[in-house]
């Protein structure tokens, strides 16, 4: 089934379980190849998952669930939709997903980024974290579900709404931020008051924010041929935790 | 406070102090004539019960501090030292203990959830009390371990549903199934899940050492491995909890199991949170998490919400380290144990853990601690009987938690259905713990729940290491002992071999979900 080049492996997925075509990727690793084209990708689960160094995938189809779990380093770029769990604790790297992405991306992810160029669905960046100088990233060119960004710990949710398939719905679900101590969510426009987790407001950003922002769009527009300007369009607003310790004073000892 | 004149100052104290100042647990009782006021009790007291009174010129002490660790008692270098309960009484009500009012008034001052270390001390049927051993006379000969090889390895895996032999009739058959990855244990006791942050870096260098030395395995609980500790990995079960704290590709590829963790049995249902107190250099560098930041671990698993949740992160964690070492799953136990333990079981975990509601945390909801869950004892057989009922119970090796005191719960558990246990309070005991309770202080006097260096450093790891080891290597006596008295020469002999129970003094029911008969049948 596969084909080596002098340096990108090609392999198509057809009619393959995710286990025997997670193994051929592995076995290729183990032989130094470092760039892979996966095509004809439907459903295959844990995709990239668990690998570390500096791999390059491009998937051509639609990645199963838990595509690059507990990653650490790889490059990958989807020609498609993905499933949910992208990136799934994932400690460094960076995907790209020219399609929408499932629930739970970027659950507990310390390090990297994700583009979603169109619309995610519930609980995503859930309990990111940012420890020395990584600092996670997750770029939503579309709108979220319910719970964008609880329990966040550290690192930056960035959330468009420009790309969406869902033109009624408001630009995040429920509950964003809901438990948040520590991170950054900055939001295209802005984010009725209601949808926010208890204790948090939204505010406008600083120009040290911008610049943030700036050379995240900059990187995403790039990634996924879009028009920095038109993102910049419009003004930015930010969610911040209002205590890095929300439940310090809950407590008295029996 | 405004300027006021001192005697006023001390009239507006007494006036807004609160209603339970004085009602205290505990009275230190200081013997004059032996006190030579060296202040050791007033270096060693983290919560500065006992003080140098400049004035007086004497070692003095305040009741209303002291939270019954016994730290000062064990080390006063004269015995002067007494530790009492106060016996200051209210009046006697079999409905109102003293402990709903001490609870109440505190709740009245604060408005907070009343939080709580260690296991729950309500007085709950301790099943292990009420099943009794069997032993062999006249019919079948009793075996002495001193003399005769007696077998406590353990395998914790899933096993073959049938084993393949090829046979030629010449040589020796040789086995022809693919065995799938085991936690070789020499012993069936293991150290239970504790966080480094949890305890100190000191008593996790013990644990991991004990460990290796006793060919056994210790669990590092949900705050991660520090990296110095990698190299006793062979016997080292690394967990992945919600917080998914220090969890990444090294850590998954560290040890010889990894372990999800769903629930625990002192705090079913809810998550954990480990105050940033207790969050120092070390354990920041572990859980990659800043200094100081709390460390949040959510109720659920966002990524998991279903069984077939479940099944997705076993088979990503057998993925991500390449189907080399099992996957267990740990859950409390709760109302439905056994058809969860069938679903887990049915989505792909090859040892389940059942943490009973008498295992010990470093803090949690005291409500949570002492009312949700059921005993281990119920739970255990339950969810033996089950896998059995299902035909399913060779692909999960079951590990018994929470509540295990001595050698002879072990020998119980296993009769029950358990291939192995965790002790996790014992292995406390066994470096000085006093069960005071006081876990999530980060002030543990014994130097056990503390990362503070000044109290931390009271546990040396080599003293650790070796009391570890002596513990478990007396309990793996005392069980062989009881394995030779019952003529059985293996531990496997006795895996749910419940007829070598039989309980006393409990109901029809009870003997039913314990699947033994009452002594004397």
């Amino acid at each position: 089934m596969s084909t080596t080049t002098t340096s990108t492996a090609v392999l198509d997925a057809t009619g393959q379980y995710y286990k025997e075509f997670n193994e051929q990727i592995r076995e290729l690793v183990r032989q130094g190849v470092t760039e892979f084209r996966l095509d004809n990708v439907n459903g295959q689960r844990y995709i990239a998952t668990g690998l570390e160094g500096d791999f390059i995938f491009e998937i051509n189809g639609l990645p199963g669930q838990d595509l690059a779990a507990f990653t650490r380093g790889a490059r990958i770029r989807v020609n498609g939709n993905v499933q949910d769990g992208v990136g799934n604790t994932m400690d460094d790297g960076k995907i790209v997903v020219d399609g929408m992405g499932g629930d739970v991306v970027g659950y507990a992810m310390r390090g990297g980024a994700i583009y979603i160029r169109t619309d995610v669905g519930y609980r995503v960046g859930i309990h990111m974290k940012s420890y020395l100088d990584r600092r996670p990233t997750i770029v939503i060119g579309g709108k979220a579900g319910d719970f964008l960004g609880e329990y966040m710990a550290g690192g930056i949710i960035l959330l468009l709404g420009m790309f969406s398939d869902k033109s009624d719905a408001p630009i995040t679900g429920r509950g964003l931020g809901t438990g948040m101590h520590g991170g950054v969510i900055y939001v295209r426009g802005n984010v009725p008051e209601h949808q926010l987790g208890p204790g948090l407001r939204s505010r406008p950003v600083t120009p040290e924010d911008m610049q943030v922002i700036e050379g995240i769009v900059r990187d995403y527009a790039t990634e996924l041929n879009l028009d920095a300007e038109e993102i910049f369009s419009e003004s930015f607003t930010k969610i911040r935790p209002f205590s890095h310790r929300p439940y310090g004073n809950m407590y008295v000892p029996t | 406070m405004p300027q006021f004149p001192n005697i006023l100052c001390e009239v507006l104290t007494v006036l807004f102090q609160p209603i339970n100042k004085n009602y205290h647990e505990f009275i230190i009782e200081r013997d004059k004539d032996r006190c030579i006021n060296c202040q050791v009790c007033v270096r060693q007291c983290s919560y500065e019960a006992h003080y140098w009174d400049d004035n007086r010129q004497k070692v003095m002490h305040d009741n209303s501090k002291c939270i019954g660790c016994h730290r000062c008692e064990a080390l006063c270098p004269t015995a002067a030292l007494t530790i009492r309960r106060t016996p200051s009484e209210f009046r006697p009500n079999a409905n109102w203990r003293p402990v709903f009012l001490q609870n109440i008034y505190k709740q009245a001052d604060t408005g907070g959830v009343l939080l709580a270390g260690m296991g729950s001390p309500v007085d709950i049927p301790v099943y292990w009390d009420r099943l009794l051993l069997d032993a062999s006379q006249v019919t079948n000969p009793s075996i002495d371990p001193l003399r005769e090889p007696m077998e406590l390895r353990t395998y914790l895996g899933t096993k073959p549903d049938r084993l393949k032999l090829l046979e030629n009739g010449q040589e020796p058959p040789s086995l022809q199934t693919e065995i799938a990855p085991q936690i070789k244990l020499d012993t069936p006791i293991m150290f239970a899940a504790m966080s480094f942050g949890a305890i100190n870096f000191n008593l996790h260098r013990a644990m991991a050492r004990a460990a290796t030395e006793l060919k056994t395995a210790y669990n590092t609980g949900e705050g991660g491995l520090h990296r110095s500790l990698f190299k006793y990995g062979k016997h080292t079960i690394v967990q992945v909890a919600s917080g998914r704290f220090g969890v990444h590709r090294d850590y998954l590829n560290a040890g010889c199991g990894i372990e999800i963790k769903i629930g625990q049995g002192a705090k079913p249902g809810i998550g954990g949170h480990l105050p940033g107190e207790k969050i120092n250099d070390k354990v920041s560098e572990t859980r990659m998490i800043p200094i100081g930041s709390d460390a949040i671990s959510p109720a659920p698993h966002h990524d998991i919400y279903s069984i077939e949740d479940l099944l997705q992160l076993i088979f990503a964690l057998k993925e991500a380290s390449e189907y080399r070492v099992p996957v267990s799953v740990k859950i409390a136990a709760v109302h439905n144990v056994a058809a969860i333990a069938s679903g887990v079981v049915r989505a792909g975990a090859d040892i389940i853990t059942v943490d009973g509601m008498r295992g010990g945390t470093g803090a949690a909801p005291a409500m949570i601690r002492d009312n949700v869950g059921i005993p281990i004892e119920l739970a255990l057989a339950a969810v033996d009987q089950r896998l059995r009922d299902e035909g399913i119970r060779h692909k999960a090796s079951v590990v018994a938690a929470g509540g295990i005191r001595c050698a002879a719960d072990v020998v119980k558990a296993i009769a029950l259905g358990a291939d192995a246990v965790y002790i996790g309070t014992a292995t406390l005991l066994a470096v000085g713990c006093t069960l005071c309770g006081r876990c999530y202080t980060g002030k543990c006097p014994w130097g056990i729940a503390t990362n503070d260096p000044r109290l931390s450093k009271r546990q040396n790891p080599d003293v650790a290491s070796r009391k570890l080891v002596n513990l478990v290597n007396a309990w793996s006596h005392e069980i062989q002992e009881m394995l030779g008295g019952m003529g059985l020469n293996s531990i496997e002999s006795l895996r749910g071999n419940r007829d070598k129970l039989r309980g006393i003094g409990l109901s029809d029911t009870e003997l039913d979900i314990l699947g033994v008969k009452h002594a004397g049948r």
